[in-house]
Formats: structure tokens, sequence, C-alpha cells
């Protein structure tokens, strides 16, 4: 990396990027934290009630349920998604026709609008009027996401594997094709097996953007909601609903807007510890290489 | 024919014994396992398309057929299902919206990006670090936090139902997006020729709209791609501020809901539409999104 | 602005969040700081320290909302406190 220049008229450059992300962020956040300490009725109805609605949403056990959920949700996946996009990666040829092709099929999923992923699944999952459901039943397997909590968490896992899965199998596909060709003919030379190649030559370039990864996917099924919405709905019971489930059913469905807020703020709390450990690590690889 | 193919056969089975010490068992090995990459990747994408498949294959059937039940090709071939959407302005308008917002979205967000990316990767500048972490915390915070706020925020400033409101929401994530691609971009572009470009005279704008621009062509266009793509897929924030008149296509589709019953293949229909623009954008930049997938930094 | 529902505690807030901000570039533009390392596990510039110790302070006031029933300005000074250990030491 080049030594960049000091220079602080820089900031002129940013400015118009800084003031259409504040007004879009900043004010939001700014009428958030005013609403997590009050009781809001109306816009001339309100009172300062202080902390109170902090201490309701922490010893919220609905929401230490929906938070654990949420967790286990997001390693879940992280679990899952991650080893099996390093395995598609690999599989996907680096040249030709067949790399373009292939590029755009598995990308396919990426570019479904959320709303329609939920649509698919829960058309794909129906023992009714679904393959997915259909052959579920045919092996006898008594499956039914609408009614049965591990089905509907089951699906849920699936439909995010099957829609997310191609975003970490393209960051590792563009680190492996950052390898140049000498590192592997210097392999062939030393007789290297497969594994060896893997793990001295294409792990290490892929650590970079497996953390990029890994930050997306977390950050992103963390704040999911549009698909298992559409999906399940949350339910059965709340089997499925995750932090901005919850959220939105406070904010928008009950119209509380002092705990929404506070829980927001909780929720934004959370994201910012994790996003900046994440950030910090990143910027820490690239300042060592 | 004979004589011509068996020469080179024997020819490349001399090679094959000769070098056979070295790398006959290495080969058939890398052989046999691209092989079995090659079916692993077939089986792979074929279990991608299948619920994509069998959401095109409803769209040309009747209700009737699909609840009647399951066949791999529709029985009853219609295009029934396309031509309610077609033929009726609250359907299509739905589209019309949706590429319309999408499309603002782009422009500004690659307009104010492109200035602050190259700020990033060029200069320091007080706070930058924190600036750009900043802006990549907004990339990650749940839309769901700001939903009330923006809804009012929006209404005060009477930018509610509008396009452009759903286009500076979806700044929220995209621009920093945008600037996280585009820097990674311009940092792989050497900083001499900056410098050569300047002593020959050239002024900042001139400089970055005929010779910086063209030079990092690519990462422009894979950055549109990423701002198509994420304000494309959005739902939530895109609902909340829209009524009538900007309703995106994803928030008429619950109309299939509504109805008596469901309109299941409406609903397909609706949504296979919803698929194309997408598959039709990455075609033109299937080149480079690899790259920008891994957000320009590899 | 009535949409936002101001009251006043948040808007000392606020400004206060502004005075830290712009006082730190002031500091920084007269007296630029070096990265440095503490007693944090990495290095950091002041500017980090003030983000950490503010993100800090942040969860140290939740942890005595949701466990304790201690009134919120003794979680103030201890973060006070904190930050003024993690700026001078971290």
């Amino acid at each position: 990396m080049q030594t960049k220049v000091e220079n602080n008229k820089a900031w002129f450059l940013v400015l118009p990027v800084f003031l259409i992300v504040a007004f879009s962020a900043i004010i939001p956040l700014m009428t958030v934290v005013n609403y997590s300490v009050q009781d809001i009725f109306d816009p001339y109805t309100r009172y300062f009630v202080g902390t109170e609605w902090f201490k309701q949403v922490m010893l919220d056990s609905r929401l230490h349920e929906a938070l654990l959920r949420q967790f286990l949700y997001s390693f879940t996946i992280l679990a899952i998604e991650v080893p099996l996009g390093i395995c598609v990666a690999l599989m996907m040829p680096t040249k030709g026709r067949g790399a373009s092709l292939s590029l755009i099929l598995v990308a396919i999923p990426l570019l479904i609008p959320w709303n329609v992923v939920g649509t698919i699944w829960q058309i794909f999952g129906r023992a009714d009027i679904g393959l997915f459901g259909a052959f579920m039943s045919g092996i006898g397997v008594d499956y039914n996401y609408a009614s049965d909590p591990t089905d509907a968490w089951l699906t849920v896992v699936l439909m995010d594997v099957w829609h997310w899965t191609p975003l970490v199998a393209l960051l590792c596909y563009s680190g492996l094709r950052a390898i140049p060709e000498v590192y592997y003919q210097a392999a062939r030379i030393d007789q290297a097996s497969r594994w060896a190649v893997f793990r001295y030559i294409q792990l290490p370039k892929l650590t970079n953007v497996l953390i990029i990864g890994v930050l997306l996917r977390f950050m992103d099924s963390f704040m999911i909601y549009t698909e298992p919405f559409v999906l399940t709905g949350g339910g059965p019971g709340s089997s499925t609903t995750f932090l901005s489930q919850s959220l939105v059913q406070q904010a928008i469905g009950q119209f509380d807007l002092g705990p929404a807020a506070a829980f927001s703020l909780v929720y934004f709390l959370i994201i910012l510890l994790v996003c900046w450990v994440f950030y910090t690590t990143i910027m820490n690889m690239q300042k060592d290489k | 024919m004979t004589q011509s193919s068996t020469t080179p056969i024997s020819h490349n089975k001399g090679i094959t014994k000769e070098q056979a010490p070295v790398y006959s068992r290495a080969e058939r090995k890398a052989r046999n396992a691209n092989l079995r990459g090659r079916f692993g990747l077939v089986l792979y994408v074929v279990l991608l398309l299948l619920p994509i498949y069998w959401l095109v294959n409803m769209s040309f059937k009747t209700n009737t057929e699909i609840l009647s039940g399951l066949s791999f090709f529709p029985a009853d071939f219609t295009l029934e299902n396309y031509a309610k959407i077609f033929g009726d302005a609250t359907w299509y308008m739905g589209y019309v919206n949706s590429i319309f917002y999408v499309s603002m979205n782009m422009v500004i967000s690659l307009i104010v990006a492109l200035p602050a990316a190259y700020a990033f990767s060029r200069y320091k500048f007080i706070g930058d670090k924190h600036m750009f972490f900043w802006l990549l915390s907004n990339r990650m915070a749940p839309p769901a936090v700001f939903l009330l706020p923006f809804f009012q925020l929006y209404s005060s400033v009477g930018l509610f139902d509008t396009h452009i409101a759903v286009a500076l929401a979806h700044c929220l994530f995209n621009v920093p997006l945008a600037v996280w691609i585009l820097e990674g971009f311009m940092s792989g572009v050497p900083r001499e020729i900056d410098e050569t470009a300047y002593i020959d005279g050239y002024s900042f704008p001139k400089f970055f709209m005929r010779i910086f621009i063209p030079l990092i062509r690519s990462g422009i266009g894979v950055t549109a791609f990423f701002c198509f793509m994420f304000s494309w897929v959005e739902l939530l924030l895109a609902r909340t501020l829209t009524s009538v008149d900007a309703k995106p296509i994803a928030a008429i589709m619950t109309r299939t809901v509504s109805a008596s019953g469901m309109d299941w293949g409406l609903l397909a229909a609706a949504g296979v539409l919803t698929i194309l623009p997408g598959m039709l954008v990455i075609y033109f930049v299937r080149n480079h999104v690899a790259k920008g997938f891994a957000l320009g930094r590899v | 602005m009535a949409w936002m529902s101001w009251t006043l505690p948040t808007a000392l807030f606020f400004i206060g969040i502004a005075v830290i901000l712009v006082g730190m570039t002031t500091w920084q533009i007269l007296s630029p700081c070096v990265e440095r390392r503490g007693f944090l596990p990495l290095a950091t510039t002041r500017g980090d320290r003030l983000f950490i110790g503010l993100l800090s302070s942040a969860f140290i006031h939740l942890a005595f909302v949701a466990l304790t029933d201690v009134n919120i300005a003794v979680a103030t000074a201890l973060c006070a406190f904190w930050m003024i250990i993690l700026m001078r030491w971290g």
C-alpha cells in the first residue's frame, strides 16, 4: 500500500456523502434516542420517563429469547454457509465460458427480492403444491413448516443457506482467482497433496475475503426480517421471531414507541460493537500485509 | 482417419510414459478431483435452481392445476398470469416504480460516492478512519431500527410516497457500500498516474473525469450493479415509505393473498418478473462481479 | 421539528457529543496525535480511544439500568472515571 498524502481539503470530497448519509442516519437516530426516554401518546402528549423503557427492555424475557434465537441462527447459518461456500468456490472453473456461466447461475439467488425469496420457499415447502414439501412427505417425514417449530426453523435456515451461500462462494471465488498460477506450479513440482494446496496456498489467500464474508453474513443475518416474515410470520408461536421482527411488531404493530426505541438502541449498540470488532480486525490485517 | 488419429495417441502415450515417474499419479488424481468438482458444482447449481424452476413452472399453470397436484411441466400451459400483470396498471406500475427509485438511488449513490472514495483512497485527513467506520456501521445497521423515524422524517419534509424518498432512504446502506467497493478498486490504481496528470497540467475535475473514471470503469460498473441489487431486493423501507404512487412491486405482490384465497399462479408470475431485471444486469458485469463481491479487496 | 420529540436531557446529550467531537478535532489540528499502544491490546489513536470509551460507557450504563436500582448518575460518574483512564493510559 502506498503512503497517503495528508490533506484536510479531502473533506470537501467526502462532504456530500456525509450529508446524504447523515440525513438518513443521524436525524432518525436522534429521534430514536428521544423516543426512548419518553412515554409518547402523540407528539403533544408525552412524558419524560428516564431509563424506564431501557430497564423494561433489558429485562424482557421475550427479547432475551429473541436475542438468543438470533445468535443461534446467525451462528448456524455461518457454520453451514462458510464451509459450503468455500467448497463451491473450489469447484467453480476459473477460466473459459464455464466460469462466466457458473458465476451467473450461482449469483441468481442474490438478485431476488427478499420477499420473493420468502414466497419461493413458502411455495416450495408446502406439501400440497411445493416440490420440497411433497418430497419430504414422500419419504415419510411429517414435515410442515407452518405448524411445527422445528420444521419452521429448518426451513428458515435452509432458505438462508440457499439464498446467501452464493455470496460466500463468490467472495471465495474472487479470492481464489487472485492466486497466481506460479503457486500451483510450485505445488505440483513439490507433489503437494490436494489438502496441502488448500491448507497452505488457498486458505491463506482466502482469509481476507472470508472475514468480509463472515462480517456481511453475520450482520445481514442479524437484521433478517423480510424472508422469515413472508415464510412463517415469525411463527409457529414465536419460534422464528428474530430481533428485527420483534422490533417491528412492537413499533408498528403495538405502536409502543418508547420501548421500541429503547429496544432499537440496545440492538444498535450490539451491532456497533460487533461491527467495530470486525472492522478493526480487517484493518489490522491489511496493515500487516 | 485411422492413420492420422493413431499417431498422436501413440505419441501422447510416449509422453505419459516418459513422465510417468514424476506426474502420472498426481495428474490422474487431479483429473479425478476435477471431475468430482464438476459433478459437485452441477449438483449444487441444480439444487440452487430447483426452487426457482418450481416458481417458473407454477407461473405458467392455472390455479386449478396448481392445486390439483404436482407436475414438473404445466399440462395446461397458460400465459394468463402474465397477461393479468401486464394488463393491469396497478400491477405493472409497481415494476415501473421499483425500477424508477432503484435507478435514482444508483445515480445518487455513484455521484456522491465517487469523490468520497477517491478521498479515502488517496488522502489522509482528520477523522478519515472514523468516518469510514461510521459509514460502514450504517451499512450494517438494521433498517427496522430506523423504520418509524424514517416514516416521520419523510412525512415531515413532504416526501412521503415519492420515489426520491425511497431512493434517499436506500442511500443509507448503498452509499457506504459504494464508497467501500470504489475505494477498493481505486486503491488498485497506482498513485503515479495522478501525479503525472497533475504535472501535465490537468486540474482535479478534468483529471477525474477524463483519466481516472475511465480507469476504474469496471469498478463503477460493479458498484452500480451492487447498488441496483441491494435497492432492488429491499422491501421493508420501500414499503414503509410508500402508499400508492411509488409503491414497489414487492409490496404490491401481497395483494394476491387478500383476494379470495391465494392466487398462486399470479404470485409466481409476479415473482418471476422480479427476478428477470437482476439477471439482465448481472450479465453485463459478469467478468468483474466476483471482484466486486469481495468489495474490490482481493 | 415537533415530530422529533426533543427533551432537555437528550438535547444536552447530543450537544455534549457534538462538543466532544469539535473539541477532539481542534485538539487534533493543534497537536496531531500518533498511534500508540497502552493497556489495550491494539494500537490506538486518541479518536479510537474516545470511541472505545463511549461504546463501553453505553454498555456500562445499560448494565447498570438493567441489573441495579442505583441512580444512573453513579454509572455516569463511573464512566467518566473510566474514560479518563482510557484516554490517558489506553
